[in-house]
């Protein structure tokens, strides 16, 4: 067991490396769950509204 | 030129959030049980490397983490390049959905990098690496593009000015691939591209690509769920959501 974590002296580099990947990882999927979570509530807040879908804008010409 | 109907369903976004979600778990279940078997394999089952010892077990996701920095970065811009041309705001919130994945994932394509530097090279950072360069640029640009979002209130206009920079900053990625062939560097050549002769063995291979898989799973995974919480946001007052939630309660 110690010898998978110290690596013949690696373990310093590689644990990290795949540490912070993960890290990565992990706050990755957190953030988009939350994002979602969020705009989920958020949109249950919002009062049902009847308008009609917003029309593409026009550029006047001069 | 006409298109089929089926793909006019893709601007849709009632279509996608639906199709995103029926995705979710599965895309979710293939990244994570990918990504576990890869870095068993790769940090326990494998042999140590005869020239790097153990510290080529970075391998396992270096490469994999910067691969997907600069898809994360194509998918923004094509995506950015699409809605600014045809108005499609859909495209828009996938290019914005792309942009925090790939700064994370270039961020630790450059700390793992780093720390394989350290044993390998002798140095975690050599500031006359181009690769190291680009990619650092990489990073700069989707926090730039990300910054510039922020500045604006108004979300159209956000849209349309960050897809400008999105599509232009797209040159880096091919100067990032290309980085090591045309310049003499540290960082070494390309290993799997070269399909004629790949210089890997099998048995390093097959976890590698496993992994390369796993992180490509993982990426659309967080994409998808982004995206549909982009859509649910940009579309709050529609009924199709209001609907969508209400029907979803009861």
């Amino acid at each position: 067991m110690s010898e998978i974590l110290h690596m013949g002296g690696h373990g310093a580099y590689v644990w990290p490396a795949y540490g912070i990947t993960l890290v990565v990882i992990v706050i990755n999927v957190w953030a988009a769950r939350r994002k979602l979570a969020n705009a989920l509530a958020e949109a249950r807040r919002s009062p049902v509204t009847e308008r009609p879908r917003s029309q593409p804008k026009v550029r006047q010409l001069q | 030129m006409k298109l089929p109907r089926w793909f006019h369903l893709f601007g849709s976004p009632p279509f996608v959030y639906r199709l995103a979600g029926a995705l979710s778990p599965w895309l979710g279940g293939a990244a994570c049980s990918l990504l576990i078997v890869g870095a068993y394999w790769g940090l326990i089952l494998t042999p140590p490397d005869a020239v790097q010892g153990n510290a080529y077990r970075i391998l396992y996701i270096h490469p994999q983490t910067a691969y997907i920095s600069m898809m994360a970065y194509v998918v923004m811009a094509v995506t950015a390049g699409i809605g600014y041309i045809w108005r499609i705001k859909l495209a828009h919130a996938v290019s914005v959905s792309a942009a925090p994945i790939g700064a994370s994932f270039t961020f630790a394509a450059l700390v793992s990098g780093s720390l394989w530097g350290r044993p390998t090279w002798g140095t975690y950072w050599e500031w006359g690496d181009p690769r190291i360069m680009f990619e650092t640029l990489l990073l700069f640009l989707f926090l730039s593009y990300l910054a510039l979002r922020a500045a604006f209130e108004d979300r159209d206009k956000a849209d349309r000015v960050s897809a400008i920079l999105a599509v232009v900053g797209v040159v880096n990625v091919p100067i990032i691939h290309y980085s090591v062939l045309w310049w003499n560097t540290l960082h070494q050549g390309p290993t799997i591209s070269k399909i004629d002769s790949p210089s890997m063995a099998t048995e390093f291979l097959i976890p590698f690509l496993i992994m390369v898989a796993g992180f490509t799973f993982c990426f659309y995974w967080l994409l998808l769920n982004r995206l549909r919480a982009e859509i649910v946001e940009r579309e709050r007052d529609t009924r199709w959501l209001q609907e969508a939630l209400q029907g979803g309660r009861s």
